[in-house]
């Protein structure tokens, strides 16, 4: 019982939503209830939510913003899709050929995660969003020309379909590993020393901890799980075109991180599939000449969602009910009361991106480098 | 090993043509309280950048228990048992008050555990942390701010962040703490405060510490020897009494 009473239930609320939402529809397909349309919508939100989870470690716990999400994935999707087109007649349309593809998408998808979170190092703000914005448009470039025979140039490579049917429930396993991964490294000292470099970095770097080492694990482990999203959306379509992950994709990646709150999981979630939700219908809706405004709508919901976010009555709104106190209310504070409290606010971040090192007057990080020691031809 | 536990031996940079600190030689002895005072842009904090890494020294080096840790990075310079506080505050603003003292804790050798361990949930790792937050309490407790380890940072008044940098530092374990204006812009009572508070550090703690100071009160209360800097160079050296009457010293506080 004392066992039970330090378990942190909220850390596992979302595993248990997404479970039993994984197997009330695995049940209704089971059972033949569900249409090919709500299986694809259900591949695309889970595809989104793995894209926000990954990309929330790097721009709401490591604090880097990084535009290039998009370019990750595509790596994943055009490499994974190579190798799953390769095996397919070795090995058949099965899971090992799905996992061996998505461990290559993934491991690739991580080198170039290492890659661009060197630069990272170096550089803040504004300057890696840039670099990382090129990034994403220099690998979607590299495949557009490749040759027909390699990646498919133009046209796009042609990749195997998973069935279609269960595909879903692979791409939900896949969301509740990347929750678990992301979790857990965020809820340990690790993620500890990630939540500072983003709260501080000199005074991270001043407290001991190695902020090169975490930089780098930050992005590679959001790459890896990019490049998984990449494979899963190779699998979910025929046709894996590098139009497809421009830099608009990678905005959206970064819409849904924001929308959901900078520094919270669930929020991810939550917006990874509104958003992804509200595309779909607004694609299937409008329909001819209406499909313009498709833009236009989605615009203005992020806008007054941007506004009315921190409006004092939706604040209030929020204060009196949400997931705590209704938590709090359903256990009648059983599990709620620590000696220490610290299951705090400590992962929210303000809705911006710092700029705390350029700002600073106390002293200037890099670029002075001291002269070398004068000779004695300085004394004349 | 020697017998001083920070010895710098003509320790200087310069930025361009500027000499910001030149021939600066210290030797503070094991369980001191050594005070670094001078006029502003005397190269104080720059000294302190030296001794953590932050600058790379163009001339001299210094020595941590007879171990040269020139040349090391920040953070290695950290492991070896040189902590900083700075001089505006540099807390981890949206991190509880237990957690920013955690990640001070971050590299101690029993809390120790590897990111496999974390990711797949081993024991040790919630042994760790069980054993990081006490610790980080116990700490916490000395500095009287267990009570709000539970709030964010930035919403400490002025005076328990101060407080909490220092604890903060001090989690790393340092065998000598760096406090870079640890009384700049406290009242009377919260200065008062901090001085037994650098008192019982001494005490509780095995560390020599290293200061600035401009509240010459505060400094001629606190600390057993004195260096006065004044554009980069050392212009008196000694017992605090004696190096602040030393005309110089005068000349250069209140011109002459």
């Amino acid at each position: 019982m004392n066992k039970l009473k330090h378990f942190k239930w909220k850390r596992y609320l979302n595993y248990t939503v997404i479970a039993v939402i994984l197997i009330v529809f695995s049940v209704m397909t089971l059972t033949g209830g569900l249409p090919k349309s709500t299986t694809f919508n259900l591949e695309k939100i889970a595809i989104s939510i793995i894209l926000a989870v990954s990309l929330s470690l790097v721009v709401g716990f490591l604090g880097e913003l990084s535009l290039g999400h998009a370019g990750f994935m595509c790596v994943g999707a055009y490499l994974g899709g190579k190798v799953s087109a390769l095996l397919v007649d070795s090995l058949g349309n099965g899971i090992l050929t799905f996992f061996i593809s998505l461990l290559i998408g993934g491991i690739c998808a991580g080198i170039c995660g290492f890659i661009i979170g060197l630069p990272a190092l170096r550089l803040k703000g504004d300057y890696l969003a840039i670099t990382t914005l090129a990034f994403g448009e220099i690998v979607r470039t590299i495949f557009q020309n490749t040759s027909d025979e390699t990646f498919g140039g133009a046209i796009g490579l042609a990749t195997p379909r998973f069935n279609q049917k269960y595909f879903f429930i692979i791409c939900f396993v896949l969301v509740l590993v990347t929750l678990a991964v992301i979790q857990n490294l965020i809820y340990s000292k690790h993620g500890r020393a990630i939540t500072a470099i983003r709260d501080n970095e000199i005074a991270a770097k001043a407290t001991g901890v190695n902020v090169t080492r975490y930089k780098l694990i930050g992005f590679i482990v959001a790459a890896v799980f990019a490049g998984f999203a990449g494979v899963l959306f190779s699998y979910t379509q025929s046709n894996v075109s590098s139009a497809t992950f421009d830099y608009n994709y990678s905005i959206e990646i970064l819409v849904m991180v924001v929308l959901g709150g900078m520094g919270s999981i669930n929020g991810s979630i939550v917006a990874a599939t509104a958003v992804t939700f509200l595309n779909n219908k607004l694609a299937t809706v409008l329909t001819g000449n209406l499909a313009v405004l498709k833009d236009l709508i989605y615009a203005l919901i992020l806008i007054m969602i941007v506004i009315y976010n921190n409006s004092p009555k939706l604040a209030a709104f929020r204060e009196r009910y949400n997931f705590k106190n209704l938590f709090a209310k359903i256990t009648k504070n059983r599990f709620s009361k620590h000696e220490a409290d610290d299951t705090g606010r400590w992962d929210v971040v303000p809705t911006k991106i710092k700029m705390d090192a350029l700002l600073s007057t106390d002293f200037v990080v890099n670029d002075i480098k001291p002269d070398q020691p004068k000779g004695d031809d300085s004394h004349e | 090993m020697s017998e001083f536990v920070l010895e710098t031996q003509n320790l200087g940079i310069s930025f361009g043509g500027l000499r910001a600190a030149s021939g600066v030689n210290l030797q503070i002895k094991k369980g001191e309280i050594y005070g670094l005072i001078g006029p502003n842009g005397a190269g104080k904090t720059t000294i302190f950048n030296l001794l953590t890494g932050v600058y790379q020294p163009t001339e001299g080096t210094f020595f941590l228990n007879g171990k040269e840790l020139r040349r090391m990075s920040q953070e290695r310079i950290n492991h070896e048992g040189i902590a900083r506080t700075f001089q505006n505050i540099r807390l981890f603003n949206n991190m509880t008050v237990l957690r920013n003292v955690m990640v001070g804790l971050h590299n101690r050798e029993e809390f120790r555990c590897s990111m496999a361990e974390s990711l797949l949930r081993l024991p040790r790792h919630f042994r760790v942390e069980k054993e990081m937050k006490a610790r980080a309490l116990e700490i916490l407790k000395i500095f009287d701010l267990h009570e709000e380890s539970g709030t964010l940072a930035c919403n400490l008044p002025y005076g328990k962040q101060r407080k909490l940098e220092i604890a903060r530092a001090l989690a790393t374990d340092p065998k000598l703490l760096l406090l870079d204006e640890p009384a700049a812009g406290m009242n009377p009572h919260e200065t008062e405060d901090l001085r037994r508070t650098v008192e019982l550090l001494r005490e509780q703690f095995d560390v020599t510490i290293l200061l600035i100071e401009h509240d010459l009160k505060f400094v001629s209360g606190i600390c057993d020897r004195i260096t006065v800097l004044n554009f980069g160079t050392v212009i008196a050296q000694g017992t605090t009494k004696e190096a602040l009457s030393d005309p110089e010293v005068i000349k250069a506080y209140i011109g002459k």
